[in-house]
């Protein structure tokens, strides 16, 4: 530029003060000065009123509290916890309880908003009217109605002795929902790494068989080898361990069942609701996603006869999910964060723990902190795993 | 939020390959109900659980249904819905905490209310000679009959406030705060200044990464400590505001896709015209830019209707939180399903009415009337 054009520059006027004052690089620098002492001096004005008056009402600052005892106890917990634990100890029990309800509610949406997804396109009539249905009334009652909803339900069920029974393999009563559990055993620790040495030999598998496809144009149909590794692994563990196949059913006994594995009412009605909710605007994600591929893609493919199942597989999945992946991530998110509505039916999540903590200790700035923080860690982490993702199915520009 | 309002439905499928064929009703049902053996046989397997779900409706809600009574024991004695419960409790449950004596005036106050939102929704009255004015008149009347202590009606604090009225309140309270902090927001996003950038990005992110609920606490339990000793908000006014802020930064992000999605071109003529930056902004950019993004727009303030109930939480008297103590009563406690469906109707109303003027807008723009 100085080259292109050198007479300018050389003839350059000596510039007044008022050009200073008039250019724009010179009012720009002046507005974000000034807006950034603005922010400065706020924040400072705020920081010394919250100091102040936390002095003034002698409550103590600082994490601290974290430390103390807690003397409260939880009603559901993953990780040993008693009275005498610490408060920050309690707030991991409450963070892991967020987590599993939000897991658990993230698979539940997934399923049925997929399902309904499908429905809403399918060329059945009355299926995508039931479906149209379904999510414009889900989608359009505030979900913490539908969460008070289902808890009412659950805490109106029969007690255990007059539960309803569901054919044979559990219970839905006022206590939650008691079912069959195999009876806990060595082997399943040993099942469990098997399911995920077998997951990761599949994709190693499959990806040499991709390889190979590259490298020589010849076709390996990885499904079966994939599908025996991923399920035949954990098999052969099981045998291996002598196949322990005993189950423990719920029987009713006095005023409580006795046996198998009981979900607490609250966890079922908060994984309801938060799940049904979001299962909506899953189902109109699918519906777009589905969409997204142009008819005359599938004839297309159909018509240099593709198997129905190759269509699926590198025609229409990797155009749909395309769509469908970054607005899906927001709704995960988006569930995790409806898991904290948990407070209002008293399951022990993290904010009503957090709240517990803050009322106890009085001190609202650092409680409430914590828990803003580790949701932001948590929707940031999911964000980014679902960015990864995202990039595995997005377009590959050459 | 991320998906279209109440989409339109899917074309049946024959319609997709002719648009334009006219089917008798018989090649109706074959094209779509009866295309395959599968086809029939999913068709009949619906209608079943259709006809199954309806006739227990009908003999639930209808046949079986107690309609009117005062009597709790009468409902008891019936197989079917206890529609009494709403008839009885449907004072405490529409207007929560509301002295019982001075219910009318929450119900002129809703009749104000709903009118001006009318009016200023209809495109005859889009002027600001009308609107400024009825505004006026109307949250001041507004003022006066919720509050009262003038005129011989009596003082009602906020604190008994409650029911439907608090729930309209909290919702226009948050789009009328939360709009123009959304565009202030959006327009900082994408600011030629690296600074308002960057304070504009972390609020932003900051804010839609944690739930409503935390953003609550800060304002009920922390906000009062940023303030300096003796001066006092309103824990009415706090919590709108929470709502408001935590509203616009989800609409931001909105309008930023509307900004984005503006040529540059705009810019550069608006530019070579000598306009300033606010003027380009309000007469060339934002014009255009909000009615891009008006779908997703209407979706979040539907969504911020929904949202209001959250304040169950903290312990003001929505029509949720009025319905759920209602609820507690022993006499009528059985009977909460039909309570709760009344809620979920009134919000699904609004909510449909909201989405069905949304539809109407749009029209409006592709016609080229707006």
């Amino acid at each position: 530029m100085t080259d292109a054009n050198p007479g300018l520059r050389g003839k350059r006027p000596r510039r007044s003060p008022k050009d200073i004052l008039y250019s724009e690089s010179f009012r720009t620098a002046v507005y974000q000065i000034a807006l950034a002492a603005a922010v400065a001096l706020l924040g400072f004005y705020l920081y010394q009123n919250v100091v102040e008056n936390l002095a003034r009402q002698n409550i103590a600052t600082g994490f601290g509290f974290l430390e103390q005892v807690s003397q409260f106890e939880i009603g559901e917990t993953l990780i040993a916890y008693s009275a005498r634990d610490t408060y920050g100890r309690a707030l991991a029990v409450g963070l892991m309880n967020t987590l599993s309800v939000s897991a658990a509610g993230i698979v539940v949406a997934t399923v049925i908003g997929f399902s309904v997804g499908i429905a809403r396109v399918s060329s059945n009539w009355l299926l995508q009217r039931l479906a149209t249905a379904y999510v414009e009334i889900v989608r359009n009652i505030p979900v913490i109605l539908q969460v008070i909803f289902w808890a009412a339900v659950i805490r109106n069920l029969p007690a255990p002795r007059q539960a309803v029974e569901l054919w044979g393999l559990g219970f839905l009563s006022n206590r939650g929902l008691t079912f069959a559990m195999p009876s806990a055993h060595a082997a399943h620790l040993w099942m469990l790494a098997a399911l995920g040495a077998g997951i990761a030999l599949a994709i190693l598998a499959s990806h040499k068989a991709k390889r190979h496809r590259e490298a020589t144009g010849r076709y390996i149909d990885m499904l079966w080898p994939c599908v025996g590794l991923i399920v035949g692994l954990p098999l052969l563990v099981w045998l291996g361990f002598g196949a322990p196949h005993e189950i423990s059913f719920p029987e009713r006994r006095g005023f409580n069942f006795a046996g198998g594995a009981t979900i607490s009412p609250e966890f079922v009605a908060l994984m309801t609701g938060i799940s049904l909710y979001s299962s909506g605007f899953i189902a109109e994600i699918v519906r777009a996603g589905i969409q997204a591929t142009p008819r005359g893609q599938v004839e297309a493919a159909r018509s240099i006869a593709l198997r129905p199942r190759f269509i699926l597989r590198y025609v229409v999945l990797p155009q749909a999910l395309r769509v469908i992946v970054p607005p899906l991530t927001s709704q995960y998110v988006s569930l995790i964060k409806n898991s904290s509505i948990a407070v209002v039916i008293g399951y022990p999540d993290l904010v009503n723990i957090g709240n517990t903590v803050m009322n106890q200790t009085g001190q609202a700035v650092e409680a409430i902190a914590v828990m803003m923080l580790v949701y932001l860690i948590v929707s940031l982490a999911t964000s980014l795993l679902m960015n990864l993702y995202n990039r595995l199915v997005a377009i590959k520009e050459r | 939020m991320s998906s279209v309002p109440s989409s339109p439905l899917a074309a049946p499928a024959a319609a997709a390959y002719d648009p334009d064929a006219r089917l008798s009703a018989l090649a109706w049902l074959r094209a779509n109900l009866f295309s395959s053996v599968w086809q029939s046989l999913l068709t009949l397997a619906v209608a079943f659980v259709l006809i199954r779900f309806f006739w227990f409706v009908l003999d639930w809600g209808v046949v079986n249904a107690v309609f009117y009574t005062t009597d709790p024991d009468v409902c008891r004695a019936a197989t079917g819905a206890c529609w009494a419960v709403i008839a009885e409790k449907h004072r405490p449950m529409l207007f929560g905490l509301y002295p019982y004596d001075e219910h009318w005036r929450l119900v002129l106050m809703m009749a104000i209310y709903l009118g001006t939102v009318v009016l200023s929704l209809w495109p005859r009255c889009w002027n600001l000679r009308f609107l400024v004015p009825l505004w006026i008149v109307s949250s001041l009347s507004i003022g006066v009959l919720m509050f009262g202590g003038v005129l011989g009606l009596r003082y009602v604090p906020t604190s008994e406030w409650g029911g439907l009225p608090l729930t309209m309140l909290l919702f226009t309270g948050t789009v009328l705060i939360g709009m123009p902090v959304a565009v202030l927001l959006a327009l900082g996003r994408r600011a030629p200044l690296p600074v308002a950038r960057g304070v504009s990005v972390v609020f932003i992110e900051a804010l839609r990464g944690v739930p409503l609920i935390t953003i609550l606490f800060v304002a009920v339990n922390v906000f009062p400590l940023f303030l300096p000793a003796g001066v006092e908000v309103n824990k009415l006014l706090r919590i709108t505001v929470g709502i408001a802020i935590f509203f616009a930064c989800y609409q931001a992000e909105v309008i930023r896709g509307g900004l984005q999605a503006i040529p540059r071109g705009q810019y550069e003529a608006a530019a070579s015209l000598s306009l300033s930056y606010w003027q380009t902004t309000r007469r060339i950019i934002l014009p255009q830019a909000l009615r891009i993004s008006l779908p997703a727009i209407t979706n979040h303030i539907i969504a911020a209707m929904k949202n209001t109930s959250f304040v169950i939480i903290i312990g003001l008297f929505d029509i949720l939180t009025a319905t759920t103590a209602v609820m507690q009563d022993p006499l009528w406690r059985k009977f909460y399903i039909e309570a709760y469906l009344f809620v979920a109707a009134v919000y699904l109303f609004f909510g449909y009415a909201l989405s069905l003027y949304a539809r109407q807008v749009e029209k409006w723009i592709a016609s080229g009337r707006i």
